[in-house]
C-alpha cells in the first residue's frame, strides 16, 4: 500500500471539502472491503484518505411513508438483521444476508457497494429492481441513470452518497447464483412488483454491469408468476465470459434465477 | 504519522502510526499479539479474525487509525484465569484443527457465531456462517463438530455462571 494523508472528517459537508481539496487524488473509505485490497494490490493509490466512519448522519434506517430509507454507512449485517428492512422488503435484508461472509457483512457498507459498482455486487441489482433513489451531498440520482457501466456511476467528483431511498413494493425478492468461491454473484436476478410497475434487475452476467430485461417485464407485468416467463430467453451477446461461465450458460441461468425470484416473491 | 487508542483485551493501549498500518499488522508488530495470523492477506481466508466492538472482522481489511476508540478482543484475550475459553477447549477436545494456522479465526469466527445465533447450531448454519473462514488441513468435519459443541459448553458456562 502506497503512503496516503489521512483525515477523519465529522460532517458530510467537511469530507466534501476534503475531497475538493484533494483535487481527484482523494477517495473516500467506507467499510473498506473493496478499497482497502485494492489499495493493498496497488490498483489504487490515493494520496488523501477521507474517512467516512466517524461522519454524523450516514447511518440509520428508517421508513418514512412508503420509502425505505438507508444510509450510505448502514453495514450490510445491520440491513440482514434489520426488523424494519425484514419487515418493509424482506427481499432486500435476505440479499443483505447473502454477501459475502459474516465479517465482511460486518464492514462493508451499502454506500461503498453502490459506489463502487462491480459488474458482480448484488446491491446494484436491488437499487435497479426497486427503482430506488441514489442520494448524495448534492442531488438524487434515480437507479435508473446512476448505474452507468462496469465500477462506474454518475457520480461525478466530489460528490458523496449519503443515503438510498428504496420504495416499498407489493412483492420483491432476489435470487443469487453465488461463484462458489468468491461468493460474488455469477448471476443475481432482482424482480420487484409495485402497482402495475414490475422491475427486472440482472446483476453478474452483464458486461456493462447490471441492467434491467424488459421483455420480462412485460410479461410479468400481465401475470406475475413464473410461468409467465416460460419461452422467454436472453441473448448471450454482450454477457460476461470468464472461467466461471460462458456467456451462454449465464444467459441459461437468468432465466432460471428470474423464475425462482418470482416464485420467492409469491412466497412459493 | 496518526496517533489511535483503543482497547484491546481490556487494556487500553495508545500509538503512533503510519496510517497505511492494517489492525492485524498493529496487533502482531506493535503490540506483540501473535495469535491473530494473516495467512492470505487479501480478505479471503478469516485467519485474521477478531472482535471489533463485539462483532467478527478480518483485521487485515481494516485500517488501525480507522478504529479510534474501539474494543477489540483477540484470540489472546477469550481464556480467563488460566482456563481455555469453551470453544477453545472444544476445539482441543475434537480435533478441531492439525497445524493450527487458521484455529485463531475459526474460533475467533466460532464465538460470533454462537453470540448471534445461539448455542443450538445445526451442521448447514456452521458450515453457512463459517464461509469467510478457510482450513487447508482438516477438511472441516471437525472444525463443525467443536464448533456445535463450544456452542453448548459456552450456554452451559453461561448458565453455571448465573
Ligand atoms: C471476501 C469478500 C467477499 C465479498 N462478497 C461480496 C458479494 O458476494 N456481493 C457483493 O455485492 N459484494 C461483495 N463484497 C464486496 C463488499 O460488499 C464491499 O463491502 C462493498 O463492495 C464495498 O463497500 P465498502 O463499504 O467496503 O466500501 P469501500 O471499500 O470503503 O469503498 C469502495 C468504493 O466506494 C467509494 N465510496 C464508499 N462510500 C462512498 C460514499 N458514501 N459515497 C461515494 N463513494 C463512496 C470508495 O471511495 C471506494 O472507491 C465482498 C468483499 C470481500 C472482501
Ligand atoms: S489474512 Fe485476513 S482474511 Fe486472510
Ligand atoms: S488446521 Fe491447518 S489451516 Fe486449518
Amino acid at each position: 500500500m502506497y503512503a496516503f494523508n489521512y483525515q477523519r472528517p465529522k460532517t458530510v459537508r467537511q469530507a466534501a471539502g476534503l475531497l475538493a481539496k484533494a483535487g481527484g487524488d482523494g477517495k473516500l473509505l467506507a467499510g473498506g472491503q473493496t478499497l482497502l485490497p485494492t489499495m493493498k494490490q496497488r490498483l489504487a493509490s490515493p494520496a488523501m484518505l477521507i474517512d467516512l466512519n466517524q461522519v454524523d448522519g450516514m447511518g440509520g434506517i428508517e421508513l418514512k411513508g412508503r420509502n425505505l430509507h438507508i444510509g450510505a454507512m448502514t453495514k450490510h449485517a445491520d440491513v440482514a438483521n434489520s426488523h424494519i428492512v425484514k419487515t418493509a422488503i424482506p427481499g432486500l435484508a435476505a440479499l443483505a444476508e447473502g454477501i459475502g461472509d459474516p465479517a465482511v457483512r460486518n464492514r462493508g457498507t451499502i454506500g461503498g457497494s453502490i459506489a463502487n459498482n462491480d459488474p458482480a455486487a448484488d446491491y446494484p441489482a436491488a437499487c435497479l429492481g426497486l427503482g430506488a433513489t441514489i442520494v448524495t451531498n448534492k442531488r438524487k440520482i434515480p437507479a435508473d441513470e446512476f448505474f452507468t457501466g462496469m465500477f462506474d456511476t454518475a457520480l461525478e467528483d466530489g460528490e458523496i452518497i449519503t443515503k438510498v431511498i428504496f420504495p416499498v413494493p407489493q412483492k420483491a425478492a432476489y435470487e443469487k447464483f453465488p461463484n462458489p468461491a468468491s461468493r460474488y454473484a455469477m448471476v443475481g436476478v432482482f424482480v420487484g412488483k409495485k402497482g402495475s410497475d414490475v422491475r427486472v434487475a440482472v446483476t453478474g452476467a452483464g458486461a456493462n454491469g447490471v441492467f434491467r430485461l424488459p421483455e420480462f417485464e412485460a410479461a410479468l407485468k400481465t401475470r406475475f408468476n413464473a410461468k409467465s416467463l416460460d419461452g422467454l430467453s436472453v441473448p448471450a451477446d454482450g454477457l460476461n465470459g470468464d472461467i466461471h461461465a460462458s456467456p451462454d450458460y449465464r444467459a441459461h441461468l437468468i432465466g432460471v434465477m428470474a423464475k425462482r425470484a418470482v416464485n420467492k416473491a409469491l412466497g412459493k | 504519522m496518526a496517533s489511535v487508542t483503543m482497547t484491546v483485551n481490556g487494556k487500553t493501549v495508545t500509538a503512533t502510526i503510519d496510517p497505511r498500518t492494517l489492525l492485524s499488522s498493529f496487533l502482531r508488530e506493535h503490540l506483540r499479539l501473535t495469535g491473530t495470523h494473516v495467512g492470505c492477506d487479501t480478505s479471503q481466508c478469516g485467519a485474521c479474525v477478531v472482535h471489533v466492538d463485539g462483532r467478527a472482522i478480518k483485521s487485515c481489511t481494516a485500517l488501525a487509525v480507522s478504529l479510534d476508540g474501539a474494543h477489540v478482543t483477540t484470540i489472546e484475550g477469550l481464556a480467563s484465569d488460566g482456563h481455555l475459553h469453551p470453544m477453545q477447549e472444544a476445539f482441543r477436545e475434537h480435533h478441531g484443527l492439525q497445524c493450527g494456522f487458521c484455529t485463531p479465526g475459526m474460533i475467533m469466527s466460532a464465538v460470533d457465531i454462537v453470540n448471534r445465533k445461539g448455542a443450538m447450531l445445526d451442521e448447514h448454519t456452521i458450515r453457512e456462517e463459517l464461509e469467510g473462514n478457510i482450513c487447508r488441513c482438516t477438511g472441516y468435519h471437525n472444525i463443525v463438530k467443536a464448533v456445535a459443541a463450544g456452542a453448548q459448553a459456552m450456554a452451559a458456562t453461561k448458565v453455571a455462571a448465573e
